[in-house]
């Protein structure tokens, strides 16, 4: 507690909304989305080698893949004239395929996909309005801490004080003066961790106060079914994903979306784990799909000559820390059934409407439960870190060039299986830095112990069998507990020491009270606690699949060998 | 005096040791690119570049050589690190300032280093976890910034590709643009050259078919036929699958030229040093002597030991290398070595596909 976090405001690095490169984006809005299109349409029909047999393949099972969902799976957040116009591309496909020449008939499809092309660009792009989002920015702040000032100060006055903000709630570390630094100079790209829907919102809330201009991001269209939550969207810059479209078209037009953005020089935030994460841990493997975008803009921005900083793309991983994930129940639910194979598996969301979710914010902010976001270092597009003054900088301490790696002979090439495997290995960094920036919290520890104090007690069982397990054979003394968690501690420290991991300062204390301090706080509005002390001071869970939730944010350190 | 040849400028290819496989791989990119190659020592730079050979073999004229790791680095994109694993890594750190990302490394190389603690050594850890051994090709990505990386393997005996008899090559490499680029300097009437993504894979073919090959020589040291040989080949394949498929690599690599097809050639052949190594202790011989007096090393020996310690933190048994090992560094006779073996319960012929 004595480590000092970020309580002050940042000044804004662009103090003029007409200069924030999202604004800007916003104002050519038109003709952006227009250029997208015809990009995405380029980039499909080298795909398919412009060979019209190809094109019409892809575009029927586009057909095919959006009537089916249109009448399967509809959202409130679909626009109503969507059977329509599928239904038109039907005919128009049909018409065109009783073409007899060839070239007529690669004409046709060419129009056929740019249509589609254009249609799915206009609904990726982001409405931004610069007033909408001031306005969402001091809603989040006032509301948020007016509720947190009349839960922690007690009388009258209460809600009119301040002395509690935000950010005693939300603790910001890390490389904050990196970013902002750089977010002057190039492009970032951000990559949290995702564990709850209200990343988005948090995070849009931490660039605000970190005085940066807003970012674009790609959150689920299934988020805009909540009108609150599309109206906070849209005023934090995002353009949609649908992740129920996984044709080609759609696909290749969201990542030249992504790419263009970003080299129209917009800080882009990707959750590079695609979804929250499912099991509670973290993640270990990224989606590469929108990733290749920051590789392919750098790329770019090499090729059209643009070698110094104002074209250089860093990528910055955060992570972000909870005592409590309100979706727990259901995430771990789809992570066990997925991995269990044991029933179909279907998106389900806890956020689903606007009622539980203010419920949530009310008790959120009423109660104690702090969040800490940890900023890392920022790192080139292959996963090399860089100085303060955006240059590479090599393990061994040298000054490189990245665009050197796009070289061949001497100059800046496209290729396409080059840049997959450099996704892979900046993939794989962003996951090293992810372990070596997250933050133990007290709850972390008890749940990690707990839970593998009782799987050794079970050594022959399988997941399956030990989150089936009798209340009975629940019970941890609390002794052997403490002991363990001290053990578990100590190797944290070792870990910490050489910079594999870091911890929150509320450990900076004795082990009882770390192990109250996390009892109190793991998962702590859930119904069925994951972890609490019974009568006899043992301790015991009323919810297996929930401690396995918790526990599982410190696997990934070999911390189990300590069982 | 033509402008068109004087804009292009013709590139240079690197080639980085010359002991016997590094000279044949040198005089073959002679034949269509500007070479130069890298020698630690002086004395067999001076030769190369006085006499055109390089410790006795011949080399061909237009190669020139190098003593400065800083000059070939800047004049070569393209680099063939063709040194003894022993040497490997002290060669990279040495090249590792001069190298940059556009850099494109292939090795030659069939063995595997260490990634230890200071202080420790094949001598001291007795076990092995996968993380602690290299491949040459994560060598170079952990002691350098150069990512487009590749490795040549296959049955490729110095020997025969100095006559300019006909043979192939794979190179194995996560870049295509590295294998084509591979292929467009190498390939020839004489030499095939095949691509392979799996590059841990290959460079574990190459690698693990040294025990092998000890083995073959052993066998044919103690005057065994060519049954027990075809026996040894189809047993030490199984295991090769195994282990490389333990350490990383994929089964069809196996199956490949670098794995199948170097194995033959290596268990047949009186020109390799592995089974030379094999030969000579079955005729009776220690090991110590026979490395005395080798000129160039026998990397089976290294792998095998190397091998025996991984074996101890996995859950994998490979009878051969584990006898093998017991022959080379605990003094068991190899007619006991054979027996053990052929009373081993290899149960099922194959278990892997």
């Amino acid at each position: 507690m004595e480590e000092k976090y970020i309580k002050h405001r940042y000044e804004p690095i662009l103090p003029s909304k007409n200069e924030w490169p999202v604004v800007k984006l916003a104002r050519e809005r038109k003709e952006f989305v227009k250029k997208v299109a015809e990009l995405a349409e380029e980039r499909i029909l080298s795909q398919t080698g412009n060979n019209p047999e190809i094109l019409r393949e892809e575009l029927e099972t586009t057909l095919y893949r959006e009537k089916l969902r249109v009448k399967q799976n509809p959202w409130v957040v679909d626009p109503d004239d969507e059977g329509e116009f599928w239904g038109e591309v039907k005919s128009s496909l049909l018409t065109v395929n009783a073409e007899s020449k060839k070239v007529s008939r690669f004409e046709g499809y060419k129009s056929v996909l740019n249509k589609i092309t254009n249609r799915y660009a206009e609904e990726i792009a982001s409405n931004f309005k610069a007033t909408h989002y001031k306005f969402t920015r001091s809603v989040v702040t006032y509301g948020f801490s007016r509720l947190l000032n009349a839960a922690r100060v007690k009388g009258f006055k209460s809600l009119f004080s301040n002395q509690f903000s935000l950010q005693d709630k939300i603790q910001i570390t890390g490389e904050t003066e990196q970013i902002r630094d750089l977010a002057t100079k190039g492009t970032i790209v951000m990559v949290p961790t995702h564990f709850s829907n209200l990343d988005s919102i948090l995070i849009g809330w931490i660039i605000s106060v970190l005085g940066l201009p807003p970012f674009i991001y790609g959150a689920g269209l299934n988020l805009f079914n909540i009108s609150i939550f599309a109206y906070f969207m849209n005023a934090l810059g995002a353009y949609k994903v649908d992740r129920r479209k996984k044709n080609l078209m759609y696909l290749e037009t969201l990542k030249t979306y992504s790419k263009e953005a970003i080299q129209f020089g917009c800080h882009s935030l990707f959750f590079p784990g695609g979804t929250r994460s499912r099991s509670g841990m973290i993640e270990s493997r990224v989606k590469l799909g929108l990733l290749s975008t920051a590789i392919e803009a750098q790329r770019a921005n090499y090729q059209a000559g643009i070698t110094d900083i104002s074209g250089k793309i860093f990528i910055v991983p955060v992570t972000i820390n909870y005592h409590f994930v309100l979706e727990a129940p259901g995430l771990i639910r789809d992570h066990l059934s997925i991995t269990g194979q044991e029933r179909y598996y279907k998106e389900n969301d806890e956020f689903s409407s606007s009622y539980k979710i203010s419920k949530f914010l009310v008790k959120f902010f009423t109660k104690g439960s702090d969040i800490s976001v940890s900023i890392g270092k920022a790192m080139d597009v292959l996963g090399n870190y860089v100085d303060k003054d955006g240059r590479t900088i090599d393990k061994n301490g040298r000054q490189i060039d990245t665009s050197d790696y796009f070289t061949s002979d001497g100059v800046v090439t496209i290729d396409t299986q080059r840049e997959e495997e450099y996704t892979n290995m900046l993939g794989k960094r962003i996951v090293e830095e992810f372990h070596k920036i997250n933050r133990v919290f007290s709850s972390h520890l008890v749940a990690f112990t707990a839970f593998e104090l009782i799987k050794s007690e079970n050594k022959k069982l399988d997941l399956f069998e030990l989150l089936r397990l009798p209340e009975e054979d629940l019970v941890i003394d609390y002794e052997v507990f403490k002991e363990s968690c001290q053990r578990v501690l100590t190797t944290v420290y070792e870990l910490k020491a050489q910079g594999l991991i870091n911890t929150a300062p509320h450990l900076n204390t004795t082990i009882d009270e770390i192990i109250l301090h996390g009892m109190d706080n793991v998962g702590m509005y859930h119904a069925k606690r994951p972890l609490i002390q019974d009568e006899n001071g043992a301790i015991t869970t009323q919810d297996m699949s929930l401690l396995y939730f918790y526990h599982n944010r410190l696997t990934g350190y070999g911390l189990e060998k300590l069982f | 005096m033509d402008l068109k040849n004087s804009s292009k400028k013709e590139k240079v290819i690197g080639v980085i040791g010359v002991g016997s496989f590094g000279t044949v791989i040198a005089n073959m990119l002679a034949e269509k690119s500007q070479v130069i190659v890298y020698s630690r020592k002086a004395e067999v730079v001076a030769e190369i570049n006085s006499v055109h050979t390089a410790q006795g073999k011949e080399l061909s004229k237009s190669i020139k050589a190098t003593v400065d790791p800083e000059e070939i680095c800047q004049q070569c994109e393209v680099l063939f690190f063709m040194i003894p694993s022993s040497a490997f890594q002290e060669v990279v750190r040495t090249f590792a300032p001069f190298l940059f990302p556009y850099h494109l490394i292939i090795h030659g190389t069939k063995g595997l280093s260490l990634n230890l603690d200071p202080g420790e050594s094949l001598e001291t850890v007795k076990k092995i976890r996968r993380s602690q051994i290299l491949t040459m090709s994560e060598v170079i990505l952990q002691e350098t910034v150069a990512v487009r990386v590749g490795c040549l393997a296959g049955p490729n005996l110095s020997k025969e590709l100095t006559k300019g008899q006909p043979a192939a090559t794979v190179i194995a490499s996560k870049y295509n643009e590295v294998i084509l680029e591979g292929q467009r300097l190498l390939r020839s009437e004489k030499f095939q050259v095949y691509g392979n993504s799996d590059i841990i894979g290959v460079e574990l073919s190459g690698v693990l078919k040294n025990i092998i090959a000890i083995a073959a020589g052993a066998l044919a040291g103690l005057g065994l036929g060519e049954n027990a040989k075809g026996l040894l080949i189809s047993r030490g394949m199984v295991e090769m699958v195994h282990l490389s498929n333990a350490l990383g690599g994929s089964v069809k690599s196996v199956f490949g030229l670098a794995g199948i097809g170097d194995l033959v050639t290596t268990c047949n052949s009186v020109d390799s040093r592995n089974y030379t190594v094999g030969f000579r202790l079955a005729k009776g011989e220690t090991l110590a002597e026979i490395l005395d007096d080798m000129e160039e090393v026998a990397e089976g020996i290294n792998t095998v030991r190397i091998i025996k310690g991984f074996l101890e933190t996995s859950q994998l048994r490979a009878p051969i290398t584990e006898n093998l090992y017991r022959v080379l560094f605990e003094d068991l006779e190899i007619e006991e070595a054979l027996q053990f073996l052929m009373k081993y319960p290899f149960s099922v012929d194959v278990d892997f596909v």
